[in-house]
């Protein structure tokens, strides 16, 4: 296989697949694959980068999953069944009164570390679901959502959305996911039984800002050497856990908003975090209109701006919880994608920036594989 | 229905809006060999069931696969009337049975 990285790209609109070689200064873009569908994400197993899952939706004709076998050139689709567990039961609408709990959508695929048939999906209404015949079949994960707290999650503005999910890259029965908007959640049984981990948070916008659920975790990232640390981009603050989430505390410091919706971890350099800092939390746009992404050498608490090829004046896209990822290379690249369509890839960590492509629908997704 | 064989099948003509067809590979009008009931008549559940049973990247597409219902923004026109909100269980127009009409699947005008 040809070194280089393949960039993995979801959109309003369709996929599209970016591929470089180490230079990472041109580029092969292919696509639009699944065309007017909305990719909201799409990853390469890393036991197997020829293998790709991709979640494929519309409002109009629902959710299918499709897999390619051949590093993206072609696509098949797979099992789009995502049956709940038992008796569905409800969870709290946004006037707080039961509604019965609907699939919609799957929003994260996180393919396994070692094996290429074994996918998760984190859906809409709030599941967890694996499959372990390469997408085939779908089965639910219930522990998570009936562990008790399930009748109380409320959806985000975007949908009751499991839409984060971290493997243990060591303890393979640990799993942690994030759920707009009840929190986070872990599994050390392999997804049998659950609990919120969420103490620390503090969110002003629900009656308890302390509650143990109900906090509108954005994103949560991880560095694979560290997979104790986490690092949150909630919808107000940026938090950080060094106990693999049992408890969190805030790492905003500086930065010109806490608001975001993306963060991610230097691939070589574990204290080198990466957020996009967004105005507010009703216009969604980055602050003055400039697009800047800010990153922490230290864990947090002390952010610098990265402006370098970024435009600086009337700027108004944001950058979707998703969109943001890091390649292996022995220089990290750093890549994240707007709402505006463009991709951009920083080949120094973050120093200066480079936009691939400039006009592709909406990104929701981007996703980087390295490949050796 | 008078005249016609219990248990023969019917020949329904249908076509897809674009994403489906896409999706199942095909292009323009199909035709679905579809087993009548014992009334000789064929419901859109029949249609349907067939239609998946060819093409089963379309399972969920059109109707949700637990519980079976027509999908919100997909609708069913036939003889120049919306069939969308008719008990899928209940007999399709005669001229649908006997091919000389489309049964026509759309997405509804809707987003952008």
């Amino acid at each position: 296989m040809k070194k280089g990285v393949r960039v993995l790209v979801g959109t309003k609109k369709g996929a599209f697949v970016l591929r470089s070689d180490e230079g990472r200064a041109k580029w092969e873009v292919s696509g639009p694959f699944f065309g007017g569908w909305e990719i909201y994400h799409a990853k390469g197993s890393p036991a197997d980068p020829d293998r790709i899952y991709a979640s494929q939706s519309t409002g109009w004709f629902g959710q299918l999953i499709q897999r390619s076998d051949d590093g993206g050139r072609s696509f098949s689709p797979v099992g789009n069944e995502f049956p709940y567990d038992g008796v569905a039961g409800t969870h709290q609408w946004y006037d707080g009164t039961p509604h019965p709990w609907e699939f919609a959508r799957v929003w994260h695929l996180e393919p396994a570390q070692s094996d290429p048939n074994t996918v998760y999906a984190g859906v809409e209404d709030a599941a967890l679901f694996k499959s372990t015949d390469g997408g085939t079949s779908w089965q639910e994960l219930s522990g998570l959502r009936l562990h008790g707290s399930g009748p109380f999650w409320q959806p985000g503005a975007g949908g009751l959305c499991l839409h984060t999910i971290l493997l243990h890259p060591t303890k393979p029965d640990r799993i942690t996911v994030a759920i707009s908007s009840a929190g986070s959640f872990r599994t050390d049984d392999g997804g049998r039984s659950w609990r919120p981990i969420n103490r620390g948070l503090r969110s002003e916008q629900i009656p308890d800002p302390t509650a143990e659920v109900g906090h509108c975790v954005h994103h949560i990232a991880m560095h694979p050497k560290h997979p104790d640390v986490l690092f949150m981009q909630k919808h107000w603050d940026v938090m950080r856990s060094d106990d693999g989430g049992d408890s969190w505390r805030e790492i905003s410091g500086n930065l010109p908003s806490d608001f975001g919706f993306v963060i991610d971890v230097h691939a070589h350099e574990p204290e080198t975090l990466y957020v996009v800092p967004i105005k507010s939390d009703s216009e969604h746009f980055p602050p003055d209109g400039r697009l800047r992404v800010y990153r922490s050498r230290s864990g947090g608490n002390d952010w610098e701006p990265l402006t370098k090829g970024l435009p600086q004046e009337h700027c108004y896209v944001n950058v979707m919880r998703d969109a943001m990822a890091v390649d292996r290379l022995d220089e990290c690249g750093v890549y994240f994608g707007t709402t505006g369509g463009q991709v951009y890839v920083s080949r120094n960590g973050g120093d200066s920036w480079t936009a691939i492509v400039q006009s592709l629908p909406a990104v929701l997704s981007v996703e980087v594989q390295t490949l050796d | 229905m008078e005249g016609v064989e219990a248990g023969s099948v019917a020949r329904v003509r249908l076509t897809l809006p674009h994403h489906l067809r896409n999706l199942a590979g095909v292009a323009g009008e199909l035709v679905l060999e579809v087993e009548r009931s014992g009334e000789g008549e064929v419901s859109l559940v029949a249609v349907l069931d067939a239609l998946e049973a060819h093409f089963p990247v379309l399972r969920g597409t059109i109707r949700d696969q637990t519980s079976g219902t027509r999908r919100p923004f997909v609708r069913f026109f036939a003889c120049q009337r919306d069939l969308s909100h008719e008990p899928m269980t209940a007999p399709l127009p005669r001229e649908v049975v006997d091919g000389s009409e489309v049964l026509i699947v759309l997405g509804a005008m809707a987003g952008g």
